[in-house]
């Protein structure tokens, strides 16, 4: 067996635009996912959206803070139209069998990225 | 040391028709590509002195495998470390028999036919598209990286890395070795079509270079669908391409001149078209298009078909080709389906209206920089006698193409025009 991740990612725009009635159904539709794969799926969040993020950054990138650690800014780490907005981690066989659970996930404003957990022993 | 020249002659055969099975069987020892054609290779490296001391086996495929096989058990064994560092690299479901260690050539039927493990998980979708023809050229037609490197013109350091990553991916995220369950097989089988089809365009009209047809292309394309045809008999999308493929490539022999000129599909020459293609070519297309609804392979090969055997251009059933691509255009709406179509349209009603079917085809950006657009306008034009207009669209066609023959048919073309207007 092994794990996968699957990143649910979204335009965040069209989230907020949705009237309550859709995010209600794709909700429901999460809580039917789950229901139906719960031999497969080890856990999973959605997550608050970009604007309630804080970034790290050890790269100097950010600038330099005169403290030498890394900077800490507001914001997603990454800017991008579709932003990460939950996850599932799941067990899996293989690709295959990852990839029909995550068919399932409802992602009705992107899609999902499947990858696979990296064991370090 | 020289090889025994029947030797060498064997070992190559062998090499073609064998090196998929061999290396087939040998992954499900090994569960490790890189192991499993390191294995593949040697034997083969094997066969050339064995055969040549104690004769040509009879099985040479069954030699091989054995060979293969019996040297990856012997590492395995040897090298605790190396099994390991390589946990199941490839997930199989053993389900079907799987023989002895020991099985001798006599046995040879006793392994299990793999290849389509192999087909399936070299053209999995989870893999870009360039990494499945890679590993298909790579792992069922045993091309050296360099070779590989050599058929799509590409670096062989560019090449090593593009299989490397790909190969690593199948490990990493494990990607199974195994045939599809019924649901999927359908799309997964149209994937691995599609890389077989795209391996015999790319040889047939070769985007760059000096020779129209890259025939070490052609054939590995013509080898591969052959053997999709024995191992998915019943697969009318299988029976579809091999038609479609045998169909075109009848005509090989007639689409350069002596000079190496290209000869349009108008003016070859179709007596020495391959009859025996065509026949076997269009039983095939009778079978696929027995599935309702007829695939996009199905439908080309017909097309195909309609021109085998067409007694000449002048008599081709347009009505037949342009109502086949209503058909493709349909579950296959692609602006080059749509562009061919409109080609046939002008053949069936007159560049006028073909014509018309093409400028409404301009806007699509697909075919911004595709010179065979521009081409058929100026071919439609040039029947218009619209010289001045064709004289462009000539011009544009020839920008737009960096193969040497089709550059020198444009030329030619432009040069029938005669010379620009002086005004």
């Amino acid at each position: 067996m092994a794990q996968y991740l699957i990143l649910i990612y979204g335009d965040e725009t069209s989230w907020a635009a949705a009237p309550p009635e859709v995010v209600e159904r794709v909700h429901a539709e999460h809580r039917a996912f789950q229901a139906r794969n719960a031999g497969a799926v080890l856990g999973g969040n959605a997550l608050h959206r970009t604007d309630t993020a804080t970034s790290l950054r050890s790269d100097g990138s950010g600038g330099d803070n005169g403290a030498g650690g890394p900077t800490v800014t507001d914001g997603p780490f990454a800017e991008t139209k579709e932003a990460l907005g939950g996850y599932y981690l799941v067990e899996a066989t293989d690709l295959d069998e990852a990839i029909a659970v995550a068919r399932q996930v409802p992602a009705p404003f992107g899609g999902v990225e499947v990858r696979p957990i990296r064991v370090i022993d | 040391m020289t090889t025994d020249p029947a030797v060498a002659a064997a070992v190559a055969d062998a090499h073609r028709r064998e090196w998929a099975f061999v290396l087939a069987a040998t992954a499900r020892v090994t569960r490790d590509l890189d192991l499993a054609e390191e294995c593949v290779q040697d034997a083969y490296a094997k066969a050339l002195t064995v055969w040549g001391e104690r004769g040509i086996p009879h099985r040479p495929g069954a030699w091989l495998t054995t060979t293969a096989r019996n040297r990856a058990l012997d590492e395995l064994r040897r090298n605790a470390t190396l099994r390991r560092t390589l946990p199941q690299l490839l997930a199989t479901d053993d389900t079907s028999p799987e023989p002895g260690p020991g099985a001798d050539e006599d046995a040879a039927d006793d392994y299990p036919d793999d290849r389509l493990r192999l087909i399936f998980t070299c053209c999995h979708p989870a893999l870009t598209e360039e990494a499945r023809i890679a590993l298909t050229l790579r792992l069922l037609c045993g091309l050296t990286t360099a070779e590989v490197a050599h058929a799509f013109l590409t670096g062989e350091t560019a090449m090593a890395a593009r299989i490397t990553r790909a190969k690593r991916k199948i490990s990493t995220a494990r990607i199974p070795y195994r045939v599809p369950p019924a649901e999927e097989l359908p799309e997964r089988i149209d994937a691995v079509l599609t890389v077989v089809h795209l391996l015999f365009t790319t040889g047939h009209t070769a985007p760059v270079g000096d020779d129209l047809i890259r025939r070490d292309l052609v054939e590995r394309a013509l080898d591969l669908a052959r053997m999709l045809r024995t191992l998915l008999p019943e697969d009318a999308g299988v029976a579809g391409l091999l038609a479609l493929i045998l169909l075109t490539d009848a005509r090989r022999e007639t689409r350069s001149g002596e000079d190496g000129r290209m000869v349009l599909l108008a003016e070859q020459d179709r007596t020495r078209w391959d009859r025996a293609a065509i026949a076997e070519g269009i039983t095939l297309v009778r079978e696929a298009l027995v599935r309702r609804p007829p695939g996009r392979f199905a439908l080309m090969a017909a097309i195909a078909a309609v021109h085998a055997e067409a007694p000449s251009w002048q008599e081709t059933d347009w009505r037949e080709v342009v109502a086949l691509y209503d058909l493709l255009v349909q579950i296959w709406p692609s602006p080059v389906v749509a562009l061919n179509r409109a080609v046939a349209v002008g053949f069936a009603d007159g560049p006028a209206t073909g014509l018309a079917e093409l400028d409404a085809l301009a806007a699509e950006p697909q075919l911004a920089g595709y010179g065979y657009l521009a081409a058929t306008r100026a071919d439609f034009l040039r029947r218009l006698g619209r010289v001045t207009d064709a004289r462009l669209a000539y011009e544009e066609a020839l920008l737009l193409t960096e193969n040497t023959v089709e550059r020198d048919f444009l030329t030619g073309r432009l040069r029938e025009l005669g010379p620009p207007d002086a005004r």
